[in-house]
């Protein structure tokens, strides 16, 4: 996780991306006849079971259960540190902004005086918190961002495959 | 209680028994008439043609449902978080929230922050995971680990609910806007435009569907941008770049002085309201990540990494919207005036075009005249492309959630696509001329609450059950019947027994007084009961959850494995 590359990642992104995904299209449109059509209901576990009787390719049919497949990929050490990292960082952050998006709004109606209180210039307090809730939106949407980048997204890609491949 | 507290978007329909415009053509007689006007409507054809032309040039093949509901999902994050700023950035927003900061100063600033920090929790919470776990719709994502029928049935009718709500506002405001625009002010220039809106937008969605739709969003999202940071930079120069010169001016130029750059000239007359608006900040940071138009943007994107980067695009677009309407709003009140700004209209949604106006050169020069028709045609390809969006999504909604599938007997063969497609097709039809008709009979009242009930409900009843569906193992489908519609009955019960409906002078039914509940908007009170109503139903549920059910939504929304 940490020794990942942020150049290799945005680098490889647009070429390793649509090749991955060209193959997984030619994967999952050659055994049956519309599997892509239907993951809405793929928890359906009917959906998934004809797709085994139709693999001229693959001699034994893998009567793949699907519930089986995901709750193996939901326990995996793999997932289980996607997860938390992205629980990890959107929970608090969450708290972080509504709470204090809630405070200036509180402020408003709690404490008029001290959003009055002059700071420099024309500025007082209450235009400074307002100002603030700008830099602060968009310094958590780079945070997050960057989060996202460097500790999920190419785990998650990764096991996107993996999961495919063993619904097959 | 004041009718301070309803938001802005819908002041623009707002003050509906609006003499606005007569005294505004009294008081700026030589401003008000005149060619500006000429030109402003033959930009306004240009405007048509061009988004009739996108429409046919999109839906000159067939679509496929997937072309028809989320755009082929071909788009890149840099035009979708174009087109999601589109969609969010009303009509109501440019002219509305500038009006509200001209004539109100900080308390229009601090109205316009809630529409912002909204999208962190978009950016958070909600994009990545639907778009991943969804195909279509809202209830896509939360069907997928409930029961499918009574899940589809509420989700499906608070999504219809929400954009219709949205959609009648965005409508009433189209008709008075665009007059005053026009410098009419009679009633029939108001019905036929809230008729031809209406039509216009039936075609755009009928025949091109998403990817028009999502064509046209880019385009006005890029107009809107491209006129606001003109207007922003005429407004700098004129002040050599002095930030502080114009707050100063502009306090001067409102007639309040200082109390003009302080809190409390809007929402800050009396406890009751100052909670009101509290409610109303709540709802507006809550509800967007429910609005079911803005949801479905998510899936016209190939991958979840993709809706991220379209929603920070998103963010930056809006962030630096608003910001620039700060210095749009104190300029027109610094440039032209309070006065002027709220004889025009008493809502102060002609404060922006007035601006232009004057930045030009005032109304007897070319510059003039060209910057405000430029300006009011900006302002009425807004108008087009939000109510298009809009829908689209209760066409959506009704056709693959109620209709295909909630609806449907078991006993009959599923939907096919191509019947979807038809069905959604004339629930387009439908819902744009219910609209329509719903608007002409609103036309009187003052529809201003109904983009604040929208927010609240989308709030209070898509947002916890969308939530708890994507991050409570526990939560059953009770739990997310009950948080539907524990959120969605209580918001519009709310509504029904406060100051907006009976026993306040602004009242649609000013006559009557058989309110009880003191706020206008519903949030604080309709949000937390539907997330009690969520986890009272899940406590109570005699199922448990199907923990298979939620390990598949839990590895599809994280990861993206077997997404659309």
């Amino acid at each position: 996780m940490a020794q990942q590359e942020r150049f290799d990642w945005w680098a490889a992104q647009p070429i390793g991306r649509t090749a991955v995904r060209k193959a997984a299209k030619a994967r999952l449109t050659a055994p049956t006849a519309r599997p892509t059509a239907v993951p809405a209901q793929a928890a359906v576990p009917v959906a998934a079971a004809p797709a085994a009787t139709t693999t001229p390719a693959v001699p034994e049919p893998p009567a793949v259960d699907a519930a089986e497949v995901y709750r193996t990929v939901q326990a995996s050490a793999a997932f289980q540190e996607i997860r938390d990292g992205y629980r990890g960082f959107v929970f608090p952050a969450t708290a972080v902004f509504l709470g204090w998006y809630l405070l200036y709004l509180g402020a408003q109606a709690a404490a008029p005086e001290l959003m009055r209180r002059q700071v420099a210039g024309p500025l007082n307090v209450a235009w400074l918190v307002g100002l603030l809730q700008f830099v602060s939106t968009f310094v958590l949407t780079w945070l997050y961002a960057r989060n996202a980048r460097t500790k999920r997204d190419r785990a998650a890609l990764g096991l996107r495959w993996d999961t495919q491949d063993q619904l097959r | 209680m004041t009718p301070a507290l309803r938001p802005v978007p819908d002041t623009v329909p707002g003050p509906a028994p609006a003499p606005a415009p007569l005294p505004a053509a009294a008081h700026l007689a030589p401003v008000t008439t005149g060619q500006h006007h000429d030109l402003a409507l033959v930009l306004f054809a240009v405007v048509v043609l061009v988004t009739l032309g996108i429409t046919l040039w999109v839906g000159r093949r067939g679509q496929a449902a997937e072309d028809f509901f989320a755009g082929g999902r071909g788009f890149t994050p840099l035009q979708n978080g174009f087109a999601l700023s589109g969609d969010y950035l009303s009509a109501a927003s440019f002219l509305g929230v500038t009006g509200l900061i001209a004539l109100y100063g900080y308390d229009g600033v601090l109205y316009s922050i809630g529409f912002l920090v909204a999208w962190l929790v978009v950016l958070m919470l909600v994009a990545e995971l639907v778009r991943n776990s969804g195909r279509y719709t809202l209830a896509d994502v939360l069907a997928l680990r409930m029961r499918e029928r009574p899940l589809r049935a509420a989700a499906g009718s608070a999504s219809v609910v929400v954009t219709l709500l949205y959609l009648i506002a965005q409508m009433v405001g189209a008709g008075s806007l665009v007059t005053l625009l026009l410098g009419t002010s009679s009633g029939q220039a108001k019905t036929w435009a809230i008729v031809g809106v209406g039509a216009l937008m039936i075609i755009y969605v009928t025949v091109g569907g998403m990817k028009a739709t999502t064509w046209i969003q880019i385009v006005k999202a890029f107009v809107l941008i491209a006129g606001a940071v003109l207007l922003t930079a005429l407004v700098v120069i004129r002040f050599h770049g002095n930030l502080a010169e114009l707050m100063r001016s502009a306090a001067h130029g409102s007639g309040h002085g200082q109390a003009y750059l302080e809190p409390g000239l809007k929402y800050g007359a009396t406890t009751t309201s100052r909670l009101d608006f509290f409610s109303l900040g709540l709802g507006l940071v809550l509800g967007t990540a429910g609005l079911p138009h803005i949801l479905s943007r998510f899936y016209t994107v190939p991958t979840a990494r993709a809706a991220r980067r379209s929603t920070m695009w998103a963010i930056g677009l809006i962030g630096g919207f608003y910001l620039m309407a700060i210095v749009l709003g104190l300029g027109a009140t610094a440039l032209v005036g309070a006065k002027a700004v709220k004889a025009a209209n008493p809502a102060g949604n002609t404060a922006v075009p007035l601006l232009a106006l004057d930045l030009g050169g005032g109304a007897a020069s070319t510059a003039g005249v060209v910057l405000f028709a430029l300006i009011s045609a900006i302002a009425f390809a807004t108008i087009l492309a939000v109510v298009a969006g809009l829908t689209l999504a209760a066409s959506a909604a009704f056709a693959h959630d109620l209709y295909a599938r909630a609806w449907r007997r078991a006993d009959r063969p599923e939907a096919t696509e191509r019947e979807e497609l038809v069905v959604a097709r004339a629930a387009a039809v439908v819902i744009g001329a219910a609209a329509i008709v719903l608007s002409l009979f609103a036309q009187q009242l003052n529809t201003a609450f109904l983009v604040g009930l929208a927010f609240a409900v989308a709030a209070s009843a898509n947002l916890p059950t969308l939530l708890y569906s994507l991050f409570w193992s526990r939560f059953t489908t009770r739990g997310a019947v009950w948080s539907v519609y524990g959120g969605l009955i209580p918001a519009v019960l709310l509504v029904v027994f406060s100051p907006v409906v009976s026993g306040a002078k602004t009242a649609i039914f000013p006559g009557v007084d058989f309110h009880w509940f003191p706020l206008e908007n519903p949030g604080l009170v309709s949000i937390p009961l539907g997330f009690l109503a969520g986890w009272l139903g899940t406590l109570t549920s005699q199922e448990a959850a199907d923990p298979d059910k939620y390990a598949e939504l839990e590895v599809r929304s994280l990861t993206g494995a077997g997404a659309a």
